[in-house]
């Protein structure tokens, strides 16, 4: 579950107050507003990058607000990827599992999984110079997915693909989502990219999150 | 609303224009010919005021070279000898001969080393601390950090061998001041701020957001900045590193101060040089500036081969 209690944040000049959502476990949910609307504000506070001044963050069981980013369990894919580009991709999807000290034939096999999930098996030696905008995506999602994290945090993953590949990301996140069952916050200013994935879907306009699937 | 008449009020900002339609606008229409000789004018003349100051660089160079031939060949003339001997009978060959060039040579090698990795160990910490972080007293601390490089350096010098009069420094003054360890620490004081700039240009061209993906998959800072950040910035580092080594090797006037001009002792490359052309061996001085652009420029390939290596395994 995430639960984004009475939420109140600010961001230099911008500022964000008394907001609320909750996507039940398991279950897909997109935040859906303008550029500028707060929405990556709100999402970098799930994660922990960014400090809540008010207000709860609740992640599963647990109230995270104020926990460090680095033992929330959220599984990140930002905007552009963020990829390493010393590492091949076998290393980002190897990378939260080092942090942990997994012994390697575990991590060997998780490797394998997500490669087979994300459909990434030939890829697994190339470095991220010259991987096309979907590919990047790919692996940045299964970076995010290796620990099987409780919750997982999008945002504006597919902003910056054609039209072609962003319908068959959609299929590759809904289906994953679905294979996984990681609670998911996407967060996009894209209204199809919305109505495809959301199984809960959230408007922000004007500050305010207003919950639009299923009506409450 | 059924009294007013259609309006054009889409046009509305531009009424007179729309109302003449196509009406030829006030003035001549640039012509492709003019375009053409205008961009011609333009980029011969950047050409050549650009140019300019690469042909001042090579002609320098070939100057030097061109003075060192002719002595060279001077020599065969005067004293009779055989063309093959100008290869041991040349004002280079003379000068890698002469023990006190020799000496010089390894002190600049090994203290220009020595500084450069010093000088990228401390700019490291703190190009990442002032790109990353918002503090108080940040902009203080970046005009604090231009001062050696606009300081003038025998003044850097001076300050240098003044501090070394004050504890705790003065404890230390007779092991570092007018010893080897002037010589580094002279070198550091002017080449760590160019790498500390490098390396804060290098860090602000990282994208954050790695670092942030590294923290959310369960890193510390620590490891997120030596498993994601340091790889990233390993060009960044080379550049660092060579700019600091060459600004050493070229480093004089500090040196004159704070280590002296001791031969055999904290003589470099261009105390060599200054030393040479007091006694007016002109040829000896130009022979030494010669090994000193040799150095440079191997230094340079060195570190361009090392950096595009990397990139292409990319």
């Amino acid at each position: 579950m995430i639960q984004i209690e009475n939420l109140s944040v600010r961001a230099g000049d911008f500022r964000i107050q008394n907001v609320s959502l909750t996507v039940p476990s398991g279950r897909y949910g997109v935040l859906m507003g303008k550029t500028g609307s707060g929405k990556t504000t709100i999402l970098e506070t799930v994660l922990g990058l960014r400090d809540a001044s008010m207000g709860r963050i609740v992640l599963g069981d647990l109230d995270v607000t104020g926990l460090n980013p680095a033992v929330r369990g959220v599984g990140y894919v930002p905007q552009d990827g963020a990829l390493f580009s010393s590492m091949t991709v076998r290393d980002h999807l190897d990378f939260a599992l080092m942090i942990r000290k997994t012994p390697k034939p575990a991590c060997q096999q998780r490797v394998e999984e997500l490669a087979e999930l994300l459909g990434i098996e030939n890829l697994l030696d190339r470095k991220p110079h010259g991987l096309s905008g979907g590919e990047r995506q790919r692996v940045a999602l299964g970076r995010a997915l290796s620990f099987q994290p409780k919750v997982l945090c999008l945002d504006e993953p597919l902003s910056a693909l054609d039209d072609d590949t962003r319908v068959r990301m959609c299929d590759l996140l809904s289906d994953v989502q679905k294979k996984t069952g990681t609670t998911t916050l996407h967060v996009t200013h894209n209204r199809d990219e919305a109505e495809r994935l959301a199984d809960y879907l959230f408007r922000i306009r004007d500050g305010q999150i207003q919950q639009v699937r299923p009506e409450s | 609303m059924s009294s007013t008449p259609p309006t054009s009020e889409g046009h509305g900002s531009f009424p007179e224009s729309s109302a003449e339609g196509h009406a030829p606008a006030p003035g001549r229409e640039p012509s492709a010919s003019q375009i053409g000789i205008s961009n011609a004018v333009f980029y011969a003349l950047f050409v050549v005021m650009g140019g300019t100051y690469v042909v001042l660089i090579v002609g320098m160079l070939i100057a030097d070279a061109a003075y060192m031939t002719e002595k060279t060949f001077d020599g065969i003339t005067s004293e009779g000898r055989s063309l093959l001997s100008v290869i041991s009978h040349n004002p280079i060959s003379t000068a890698l001969a002469d023990k006190r060039i020799q000496h010089s040579i390894w002190l600049s090698l090994i203290s220009c080393t020595m500084s450069a990795v010093i000088s990228v160990m401390i700019a490291i910490p703190m190009g990442y601390l002032i790109s990353r972080h918002d503090f108080r007293g940040k902009r203080l601390l970046d005009a604090v950090l231009d001062i050696p490089i606009v300081l003038p350096p025998l003044v850097i010098g001076l300050s240098l061998l003044i501090l070394f009069q004050f504890p705790p420094f003065r404890w230390i003054a007779r092991d570092v001041v007018y010893q080897v360890p002037s010589v580094v620490l002279a070198q550091f004081s002017v080449a760590c701020a160019f790498a500390v700039r490098t390396m804060k240009a290098t860090f602000d061209h990282i994208n954050p957001r790695c670092e942030d993906v590294a923290i959310t998959l369960g890193c510390s800072r620590a490891q997120a900045f030596g498993w994601v950040l340091l790889p990233e910035a390993e060009r960044g580092i080379l550049t660092a590193f060579t700019l600091a080594w060459a600004r050493s090797l070229g480093e004089f006037g500090p040196l004159l101060i704070f280590s002296g001009a001791t031969r055999m002792k904290t003589e470099v490359l261009s105390t060599s040089v200054f030393l040479e052309m007091n006694v007016g061996d002109i040829e000896a001085a130009v022979a030494v500036s010669f090994i000193m652009v040799m150095a440079a420029v191997v230094v340079l390939i060195l570190t361009r081969m090392i950096g595009s290596n990397h990139h292409a395994i990319q």
